[in-house]
């Protein structure tokens, strides 16, 4: 059991070497559940992977064929089996062949997730950053008119579905205005490296935005209480005592005070922004992770959906262990302590 | 130097859905602190004695309503001009420095906010810290790390960087052992004697009578009354006010003696 081998680990590692031990236990431990679940959920699926594999060849195949097909992929083994042998390759670093974009599923998933990161990672940063500003801005003068309006903005975030927000944005920007192209990550017909870096950062903006304001909400709303928290506790009345302004107490200790929650929930989001993604993906047509994965839902490219899960599951495993790592480096009362 | 006359102090709170009252905290309190002096303000928890001190800092929360005067040097008192230059505060516990920032760096932002201009904060903080025992190392610790001794000390630093002619100490005792509560009372009664004001605000009578030149007595905020230190000898009949005087006599070193007749 690997989890009571981490229990046991022997006090002589550094506390934070047995931290990330631990954590990394644990994460090799949720990809595993992640890989079964997911397994067994495309087994129960009704899609006949064969069928899947011919498409519209289907019915120019015999059923002798479909056998032998079957058999050379191992569907007439048990479905334990098949899968302790997917999972082999899987731990050998082969993930299988995607059938729809006819090559090995691990170089899909790593093209895709970096056309993927491309648009999340602006947005999660330009989200972050202003859901950061707005929070604080609250915060400072909790119940006043600007407070009211951004709590305000925040709800109403929160509680708008991404694609309409995306629908909207592509409305407005791209077909009333003209500002931006309507979709893809490129002008269709042109090679990638014929792409300039201006062309690339139009195609850009309008998936960022819509992306990047989704996240805005929640780090806002979470700011904005600790912001607030911090500016009624009592370091804060003695910094003003000290002649200190509502600003330099909300910049050098509120901010301080709110960075720990904001980080915590930026990085535990990634799970919400890689959702959110998929979405964005699908109406701005962008050739991304997300929109792999509905490709390969609709399709039934089975081995690639189980990699996408398993990659997925990865990256979200990853943003909480970033998370907690921070939270140890900005709160040195945390330090220390697993 | 600092003179507060008549002040009252109400917090002001919704009553059932429309109506809004507000519940008296402080009445019609009236003291003086003179240049040079200690006064000490006792009173019981609940008793106002922090409130007083926020008010004089312009620190009020909010749904606080203020009515009454006080003046400073002979002028309206500005509390924003004042804090952290003229007017200086001591609080009452280590809660009140900031846990994810170390001392040093804390006592530095003070510097800045006591005005002095920045190449000058950095030495200015060492320097305070120098002044009450407290070194590099120290400096570099973060609240939690310190103990509440020292914590004291970093924070009459950060009062003793302005050269403040008002200083306001909160319990300056609380949760002191007796030989660092020597130390920071002896801090104080040196600034009074240096041609400064201090008020005390503390709980504890036994405590602050040492170094008080005056001491007023608060209760369930009111102003019972102010008396000489030297009032408080002997069975204390020097003393107006009966709760003054049974507060004088609840004292173990005075030897418990039974109230007399109310």
């Amino acid at each position: 059991m690997p989890v009571s081998a981490a229990g046991a680990a022997p006090p002589v590692l550094p506390p934070l070497l047995a931290f990330l031990l631990r954590r990394l236990l644990r994460l090799a431990l949720l990809l595993l559940c992640v890989a079964a679940l997911a397994f067994a959920l495309a087994r129960a699926a009704p899609v006949d992977p064969v069928e899947a594999f011919l498409g519209p060849a289907a019915a120019q195949v015999g059923p002798e064929q479909r056998a032998a097909i079957a058999a050379r992929w191992g569907f007439d083994q048990p479905a334990p089996a098949q899968f302790l042998h997917w999972l082999g390759n899987a731990l050998r670093g082969d993930l299988g062949e995607s059938s729809i974009f006819a090559a090995p599923v691990t170089q899909v998933i790593g093209e895709r997730f970096a056309a993927s990161l491309a648009l999340m990672l602006p947005a999660w940063l330009l989200g972050g950053a202003l859901g950061f500003g707005l929070g604080l801005l609250a915060g400072m003068r909790e119940g006043g008119w600007l407070d009211r309006a951004i709590r305000l903005y925040a709800y109403l975030l929160a509680a708008l579905p991404g694609f309409w927000l995306a629908m909207l944005l592509l409305i407005v920007f791209a077909v009333w205005l003209g500002w931006v192209p309507v979709c893809c990550a490129a002008p269709p017909g042109l090679l990638p490296e014929q792409v300039s870096l201006a062309q690339r950062l139009a195609h850009l903006a309008l998936p960022v935005a819509a992306l990047s304001v989704l996240g805005v909400g929640p780090v806002a709303l979470h700011t904005r209480v600790k912001a607030a928290e911090a500016m009624r506790a009592d370091f804060a009345l003695y910094a003003m005592a000290q002649g200190a302004g509502r600003a330099e107490v909300a910049l050098r200790h509120a901010a301080r005070h709110a960075a720990l929650p904001a980080l915590a929930i930026l990085f535990a989001g990634m799970g919400e922004l890689f959702g959110g993604s998929v979405v964005a993906e699908q109406v701005f047509a962008w050739p991304g992770l997300g929109r792999a994965a509905v490709e390969a839902g609709l399709r039934a490219d089975v081995p690639l959906l189980l990699g996408i899960a398993l990659a997925t599951a990865l990256f979200v495993g990853c943003g909480n262990l970033l998370a907690d790592l921070l939270a140890q480096a900005v709160d040195p009362r945390q330090r220390g302590r697993a | 130097m600092l003179e507060v006359s008549r002040l009252s102090i109400g917090f002001r709170r919704p009553r059932g859905l429309w109506r809004r009252e507000v519940v008296p905290a402080l009445r019609d309190v009236s003291l003086r602190v003179r240049a040079g002096e200690v006064l000490a303000v006792i009173g019981a928890s609940g008793a106002g004695k922090s409130l007083l001190a926020q008010a004089i800092l312009g620190l009020l929360p909010p749904n606080a309503a203020m009515s009454g005067e006080m003046r400073f040097q002979g002028a309206p008192l500005d509390a924003p001009r004042l804090r952290g230059r003229r007017v200086a505060l001591v609080p009452q516990s280590i809660a009140w420095l900031d846990p994810l920032v170390r001392a040093g760096r804390q006592v530095e932002w003070a510097a800045g906010r006591a005005g002095l201009p920045a190449p000058d904060r950095a030495p200015a903080a060492a320097a305070a810290l120098a002044r009450f025992g407290l070194g590099m190392a120290a400096a570099r610790r973060f609240p939690h790390q310190l103990s509440g001794g020292m914590a004291r000390r970093a924070m009459l630093a950060i009062a003793a960087l302005g050269e403040a002619e008002l200083l306001i100490a909160d319990e300056p005792t609380n949760g002191l052992d007796p030989e660092n509560a020597a130390r920071v009372l002896g801090h104080l009664r040196a600034r009074a004697d240096a041609g400064r004001g201090v008020l005390v605000i503390s709980h504890d009578l036994a405590a602050v009578l040492p170094l008080a030149d005056r001491v007023a007595i608060l209760r369930e905020g009111a102003l019972q009354e102010t008396a000489p230190a030297a009032a408080f000898q002997g069975n204390g009949m020097a003393l107006a006010s009966p709760y003054a005087r049974a507060l004088w006599q609840a004292l173990p070193e005075v030897g418990f003696l039974p109230a007399e007749a109310g």
